[in-house]
């Protein structure tokens, strides 16, 4: 099993991860290697197997939709790397 | 070990044992936690199983502690007791870093909730412990702080990813410590320092506050120097909590009422697909010669198989990967954490930058493996077929578990390896997990206990039981220490300093 540099960079940006060209090479020989071992699911006999979607009984999560105190503003943004009043600041999307 | 030396030194005590000296008023909190800071004072700097010591605050919660056990009501078990936290679970108002420079400098602004539960038993935080980043490794070389050394050889790792954890408690800086088991974080470690390590059964812990890596595979758990200690710790975390919608509402059993000493007619599953070649030699003798104490106190050997064992590790670095790639897509450099901002030349540049330097390496590796398994022409031939084999794994438990009441195997196939062995070979080190990963996939309980030594390093052996039989796994865990005295032996911590530190990560 093995991915091209082209696969490498186009996941990279599907996972919002800059990578210079040395690290995606790296990234691209380490993931053909593990993909290499993870190959032998393809043996498992999965005809009519549904997937486990979750590992406990269906359980009621409903609660009770009632209002309780939350954590103030102030609290919240002590450790947002900038902010402006009680807004988180980030560059501009459009310009 | 001799008596007088157990009495000056507080830190070789269970907390079974400190408990009743606290609340006989032979000691006090204060001074129990002061043995402790001074224990961490005198071997931390080799161990380098703590991340922050909350020295002060651990000192107030002596104090309160003490108040508390003066005035005799309102106690637990842990009421005074000193334990320390994998810097996974979030405490309000301390730092919490996950072994990320991401999280560097966050300060939660809430304690997660097994934070708050040993916070409620009076219970006092040491400080918070050293781990893989983001709980992804098996050897805690994946700090971003530098790695923690295993006390029985400071030259090799203590496994991973609570390494800290499972330091700590070896090494008498802590009498008990929480740490975070996703695919053998919890079990593989206590194997590895010769401490008892207790996955619990999917949905027993509340997560609420336990920093995300893979949600349906992550559960929190005790690491202590016996089994009797982690039935403590359990009583304290286990229980259905409101805010984490996964806790099962499942009624908590006295889990100290089930460490009866007798295992008669308990019947034991040995499933030959854990005894492979590949695993060291003393290993494989110190699981045996367990199977026979273990016999010797009357549980009934059953062969079973558990076919589908040979799949697990994959299906994991599939699905494992996959939920990381989700869950750590918060990490956006715009709430918290480190962010990249002045050289960024627009919001998705920033966003890049910020991803790309903030994570390391091991990180980035599994969220481009789960990325990968997710997009788009590759989920069908990874994701859903890792999920599928996951119901195929499941089912040989379901199977296994109406032939016997619990299952032996080791726990890790090696004793501690060197520190810097495997960091080039990511795929030598998820080899690690290969006994411990199918109980977490099909969300089972599990312990490591210890089961003797291998060339002087301690041999980890694994007891998984059904769904909520904590109690049925510690009861054999509790009767195997009963009749082995492999638990109570300590490291030496020879002063001699480890050779030049590797680095842990060279790589960027």
């Amino acid at each position: 099993m093995s991915i091209s540099r082209e696969e490498v960079q186009h996941i990279a940006l599907l996972a919002r991860l800059r990578l210079t060209d040395e690290e995606a090479e790296r990234m691209r020989a380490q993931l053909s290697a593990i993909l290499g071992h993870i190959a032998v699911l393809q043996e498992a006999d999965v005809s009519d197997v549904p997937p486990s979607v979750s590992i406990l009984p269906p359980i009621e999560t409903f609660r009770a939709d009632e209002a309780a105190p939350s954590l103030p503003p102030d609290e919240l943004l002590a450790n947002a790397p900038e902010r402006e009043e009680d807004y988180l600041r980030v560059k501009a999307v459009l310009e | 070990m001799a008596t007088a030396a157990k009495t000056n030194e507080p830190w070789r005590w269970t907390i079974a044992e400190a408990g009743e000296k606290l609340r006989a008023k032979a000691i006090s909190s204060v001074e129990l936690t002061q043995a402790h800071l001074d224990r961490i004072a005198a071997v931390d700097a080799d161990v380098h199983a703590y991340l922050l010591v909350t020295g002060e605050t651990a000192l107030a919660q002596a104090r309160e502690a003490d108040a508390r056990l003066a005035k005799g009501d309102d106690l637990t078990p842990l009421t005074g007791i000193p334990l320390g936290i994998k810097d996974v679970i979030i405490t309000q108002g301390v730092t919490t870093t996950a072994g990320s420079r991401f999280l560097e400098h966050f300060v939660p602004p809430y304690s997660g909730t097994v934070a708050q539960r040993l916070r409620t038993a009076g219970a006092v935080t040491l400080g918070k412990l050293n781990m893989d980043e983001f709980a992804m490794g098996s050897s805690t070389e994946n700090s971003a702080y530098g790695p923690t050394h295993n006390p029985w050889d400071l030259t090799r790792v203590p496994g991973g990813s609570s390494g800290g954890s499972a330091a700590a408690v070896a090494a008498g800086e802590a009498m008990g410590t929480l740490g975070s088991d996703t695919g053998g974080s919890i079990r593989q470690p206590a194997a590895l320092t010769n401490t008892v390590g207790l996955k619990t059964t999917y949905g027993r812990v509340s997560r609420f506050g336990l920093i995300a890596f893979a949600s349906s595979l992550d559960q929190i758990g005790p690491f202590t120097r016996d089994a009797r200690d982690a039935a403590l710790l359990l009583q304290q975390i286990a229980g259905h909590d409101p805010r984490d919608a996964t806790s099962a509402n499942v009624p908590v059993p006295d889990y100290t009422a089930q460490l009866t000493g007798d295992i008669r007619g308990l019947r034991m599953g040995i499933p030959k697909e854990y005894f492979v070649e590949g695993t060291e030699p003393g290993v494989t003798a110190a699981v045996q010669a367990a199977i026979e104490t273990l016999k010797g106190l009357g549980a009934v050997p059953v062969e079973i198989s558990l076919p589908n064992t040979r799949f697990g590790l994959p299906a994991y670095y599939i699905i494992a990967p996959a939920e990381a790639s989700a869950n750590l897509s918060r990490y956006d450099g715009v709430k918290y954490g480190f962010s990249v901002r002045n050289e960024a030349t627009d919001l998705i540049d920033s966003l890049m930058r910020t991803r790309g330097a903030g994570f390391g390496p091991e990180v980035r590796r599994r969220i481009m493996l789960g990325t990968y398994a997710l997009s788009s022409g590759y989920y069908d031939a990874y994701y859903k077929r890792a999920e599928q084999v996951r119901t195929l794994i499941r089912r040989d438990f379901d199977a296994a578990f109406t032939q016997c009441d619990f299952i032996i195997s080791p726990t890790s196939p090696t004793v501690a390896f060197p520190i810097g062995d495997r960091v080039d070979d990511p795929y030598a080190m998820y080899l690690a997990d290969l006994f411990t990963i199918p109980a977490n996939l099909g969300g089972i309980c599990g312990l490591s206990m210890p089961g003797g030594f291998s060339a002087g390093l301690p041999v980890g052996v694994q007891i998984l039981g059904n769904h909520f039989a904590e109690g049925t796994i510690l009861r054999v865990a509790d009767a195997f220490e009963r009749v082995t005295d492999y638990h109570t032996q300590w490291p030496t911590l020879a002063t001699a300093k480890p050779k030049a530190k590797k680095a842990a990560s060279k790589e960027k």
